[in-house]
């Protein structure tokens, strides 16, 4: 089996607010993330695809029509966007990084024709990303809705 | 269609640190022979990167696997306070009897790591330079 993994950026808004909880309880559990004001991020996107080049092409998957995919599904989506407010998928979750991977991961899964989605990595920063994969053994993390 | 996901997330910290690679078990001959210039007797240092992995679930509540206002200050207290700008053969005291390869470092940070409350640690990956990296997941 071979990994491909293509990389895409966008940049967007987001901040960290629960409606459960109080004011202080925001600002004492999101700290900065809380203000309502929001701020940014360039985050950087890997999506692995898994598969077997297929023998007359040599390739998993036509990279192009990832691109493609990766461009309407989430560079439409979410750049320059700001994430509480303008991508629906993201409405009532906390726009974290391993919910916005949870989320890329669903609207990927589906429109991945050859190959099998193997991994969702967003970077939120150089030093901080989440991974998303399928459950294989335990460890359950989301199931797509937020509970 | 419901995939189940299995989610993580990863912090990658630093520290910078001197090392000697020599042991008390051989010969001054037979630790330069397996070390090489590792050996040196005054020791040399490296920019470490430590990469944290921390499992799932998400808590719904905050949308988190680990709130990095919990990982980065337990990450600073047991890791970097205690290794950056040290020399790890002398300051870190469980390489006095054992030899601080990354190999050996990467599990002692696993094992400074694991108690971390609010998490499953997944893995501890660090790079000794942009060259070479370590990985440990128990």
């Amino acid at each position: 089996m071979i990994r491909v993994t293509r990389k895409v950026e966008f940049s967007a808004a987001h901040f960290y607010h629960n409606p459960a909880f109080s004011a202080e309880e925001n600002k004492r559990v999101f700290g900065k993330c809380a203000n309502l004001h929001g701020h940014g991020h360039n985050y950087v996107l890997e999506v692995t695809v898994a598969g077997e080049p297929d023998p007359a092409t040599g390739m998993v998957l036509d990279l192009k029509e990832l691109k493609d995919i990766l461009q309407r599904e989430i560079v439409d989506r979410m750049d320059h966007r700001h994430l509480n407010h303008e991508v629906p998928e993201l409405a009532g979750k906390i726009p974290t990084c391993e919910n916005i991977a949870a989320v890329i991961w669903n609207l990927l899964e589906p429109r991945i024709k050859q190959g099998k989605l193997d991994r969702v990595r967003l970077y939120e920063s150089p030093d901080l990303f989440a991974d998303c994969t399928a459950e294989s053994n335990g460890n359950v993390g989301f199931a797509g809705g937020r509970a | 269609m419901t995939t189940r996901l299995k989610l993580s997330l990863t912090r990658r910290y630093r520290f910078s640190a001197s090392h000697r690679l020599h042991s008390a078990e051989f010969s001054e001959e037979e630790n330069l022979r397996l070390y090489g210039k590792c050996s040196n007797p005054y020791g040399h240092g490296h920019n470490y990167v430590v990469e944290v992995t921390m499992g799932g679930p998400v808590d719904p509540a905050t949308g988190m696997i680990a709130n990095l206002g919990e990982l980065d200050p337990f990450v600073e207290r047991e890791v970097i306070e205690a290794f950056d700008q040290k020399y790890l053969n002398e300051e870190v005291p469980q390489f006095s009897a054992q030899v601080p390869t990354t190999e050996n470092v990467c599990r002692e940070i696993y094992r400074r790591l694991k108690p971390f409350p609010a998490a499953r640690l997944e893995r501890v990956r660090i790079e000794e330079t942009s060259n070479n990296s370590f990985e440990f997941a128990g």
